[in-house]
């Protein structure tokens, strides 16, 4: 039977079992030890695990995270909390000048098997500096993966997998979700990092969402259903390296595609799935790709104006109806 | 004083000089591409330093990172290659001169974003506690470093939680044209950067390849007994321009005063100890020549005759493939 769990405890229970399961692996952060974490994921662990291998650390991202990136070429699998991915902009050189490059320019030498991970995008009238969606900006960089789950059954098997994986892997939990609950599978289980999931079946367009922005799609198909519209909604989970095969296989079928993402619409990522679907599946396509995005500009701290500047309901909705020239 | 052991030391720093005069004049050959900065009159350090340590202890360096990763014993053959961009140098050709890594010799590697690589010691030296191991960790770069984020932030990481690492800055007054007057608020102390941590630190002369030496042992012993990091200030003068893009003396010192610095020639030093204290000859000076030369000219005879990588190689090592 599987069980109902928010977002929250599934991250704490694939972090926990990884850490039950490999003495290697550590946790470290700001405030995720006697805090239990800004966001409670690590609720319970220093308890569990002493201070040993759940590290309050000073406010240094750089530091830490290069720390870590450190313990991790020495053998050792850290997983870094970012108290928001916000902050993680300080620890940006030490990701993208070590962590991402270390294997290659050692020539295989050295690898830094390692998880930075923590809440990422918009939640409520945070304004500019605390709501910003930079999974793109991780996607740009060789040498990294990255994965932004939306259901609590995907954080769990994904950041189990996340931690055994022997390369950086950035993980962005979507900070609205981690009250969210869903049914999470009983017992060990992993999620393969490079798979989507069709969450939702149909076949008069592809809806391809991920992290906050899958359950707006989903609720957006749910309405449209009742309009005579069946959308199939693609869960790609992780980013990079991102399974485009998955959706091209959904457009070869629909022969439409909407791609929805939380992230500033310029250089985002729905313009490398839209480019990688036209180079794959051009004659399929009924219709141009429409991209539904965050607006180019710094989240607002206004209510009206943030709703404004992030895809809603409404705005998948227009653009399904766009593609199918129903609109 | 043992004549064996003061001849090693000459030897190593030897190999360190005639190697990089030769890939200097690689360079000037177009051999050699990219960013070569040289290491020329500060090899005391790395060689007095790295005497002080176990195999298994860890070390890292920067940019001007071959004096370091030769004192650890690399093939000079391979770190020639590397220099190369052949396939059969330490990093397959894909690190170049500030990125030589040498795992099997716990040499971490060099990086090239000043003070970037501070934090990744203070990891190193985290996993040495972490695994109970009793590791220490040398740590080198310029002063030009020490005013970064990265390297406070790693200060403090290390002195809070006690990390057994040894960082070594190797002050050779520049960085790129800027005298450290202009940089660095402490300047005429850079140790009290770190002092300000709860950081023990010592200034050494990093000129003198026996006092740097004496000093490492000393600081090994106690950071490997488990007191927490320390800093070691090496006094020290680069012979050549930043990098082979910068003339020897360039515009922001003079002539003089390189000449200056150049009587104080870490090699000539040690050389006066031997022959004073009646250790060496002469002779002795002119076989470790001949042999020092062997194995530069074998180096770049390797270098040369390697094969470049083979396109493939572009996409290999970008993840671990499983
Ligand atoms: C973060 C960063 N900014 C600028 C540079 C360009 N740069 C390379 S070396 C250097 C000077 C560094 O001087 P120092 O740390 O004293 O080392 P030295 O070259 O004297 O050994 C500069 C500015 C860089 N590599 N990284």
């Amino acid at each position: 039977m599987p069980t109902e769990l928010s977002y929250r405890e599934a991250l704490n229970q694939a972090m926990r079992e990884e850490m039950r399961r490999d003495p290697r692996v550590f946790l470290i952060g700001e405030e995720v030890g006697y805090y239990q974490g800004a966001f409670k994921v690590s609720k319970g662990f220093v308890e569990e695990f002493g201070p040993q291998r759940v590290l309050d650390t000073p406010i240094t991202e750089a530091g830490f995270t290069g720390l870590a990136i450190g313990a991790a070429m020495a053998g050792l699998r850290p997983i870094v909390e970012l108290m928001t991915f916000n902050f993680g902009i300080l620890a940006l050189d030490q990701i993208v000048n070590n962590a991402a490059k270390i294997r290659y320019m050692s020539g295989g030498q050295l690898s830094v098997p390692m998880v930075i991970r923590g809440p990422g995008s918009a939640a409520h009238q945070l304004a500019a500096q605390h709501s910003q969606s930079l999974e793109a900006w991780f996607c740009h960089v060789p040498g990294l993966k990255v994965i932004a789950p939306a259901t609590p059954h995907d954080a769990k098997g994904l950041l189990k997998s996340a931690i055994r994986d022997p390369n950086p892997v950035i993980f962005i939990e979507a900070q609205l979700l981690y009250g969210t609950k869903g049914e999470v599978g009983d017992g060990e289980y992993t999620i393969p990092i490079g798979r989507a999931e069709v969450k939702r079946r149909g076949q008069d367009v592809t809806i391809v969402a991920y992290s906050k922005m899958l359950l707006v799609a989903l609720e957006a198909a749910e309405e449209l259903s009742k309009e005579g519209l069946q959308a199939e909604v693609i869960d790609p989970r992780t980013l990079k390296p991102l399974d485009l095969t998955a959706i091209v296989e959904s457009v070869k079928k629909t022969g439409r595609l909407v791609i929805v993402e939380e992230g500033w619409r310029f250089c985002g990522l729905g313009a490398q799935i839209a480019d990688s679907v036209y180079a794959a599946a051009f004659d399929y396509l009924d219709a141009p790709i429409v991209r539904v995005t965050g607006e180019d500009v710094p989240m607002p701290y206004s209510r009206p104006l943030e709703d404004a500047a992030i895809p809603d309901k409404a705005r998948v909705m227009g653009a399904v109806k766009r593609v199918t020239y129903r609109g | 004083m043992d004549r064996a052991d003061l001849l090693s030391l000459y030897r190593q720093m030897l190999v360190i000089r005639r190697f990089e005069e030769k890939s200097a004049e690689m360079y000037a050959l177009a051999k050699i591409a990219g960013f070569l900065h040289l290491y020329i009159g500060e090899e005391a350090i790395a060689v007095g330093a790295i005497a002080a340590i176990r195999p298994d202890d860890y070390v890292i360096s920067a940019y001007r990172d071959h004096g370091h990763c030769l004192a650890r014993g690399s093939d000079p053959r391979k770190v020639m290659a590397e220099l190369f961009g052949k396939a059969t140098g330490l990093c397959k050709g894909k690190g170049g001169s500030m990125h030589l890594v040498d795992v099997e010799r716990r040499f971490m590697g060099g990086y090239a974003i000043v003070g970037g690589h501070i934090p990744l010691a203070t990891g190193l030296a985290f996993a040495a506690n972490y695994q109970k191991l009793d590791q220490v960790v040398l740590c080198f770069f310029g002063e030009g470093a020490v005013p970064s984020g990265h390297a406070h932030e790693a200060f403090n990481l290390a002195a809070l939680w006690k990390l057994p690492v040894i960082f070594i800055c190797e002050n050779n007054r520049y960085g790129m044209g800027t005298p450290m007057q202009r940089a660095i608020a402490l300047y005429s102390d850079v140790a009290e950067t770190a002092r300000s941590y709860g950081i023990m630190a010592e200034r050494v002369d990093g000129m003198d390849v026996l006092a740097v030496r004496a000093l490492m042992q000393k600081v090994v012993e106690q950071v490997r007994a488990g007191q927490g990091p320390f800093f070691v200030e090496a006094m020290t003068y680069r012979f050549m321009g930043h990098s082979m893009a910068d003339p020897a003396h360039g515009h922001y010192r003079t002539k003089e005063e390189v000449e200056e610095y150049r009587k104080r020639d870490p090699l000539l030093l040690l050389k006066e100890t031997i022959v004073t204290n009646r250790l060496g000859t002469e002779a002795d000076f002119k076989a470790l020549e001949r042999e020092v030369y062997d194995i530069v000219d074998a180096a770049v005879r390797f270098a040369e005759e390697s094969p470049f990588p083979e396109p493939r190689e572009l996409y290999t090592d970008v993840m671990v493939e499983e």
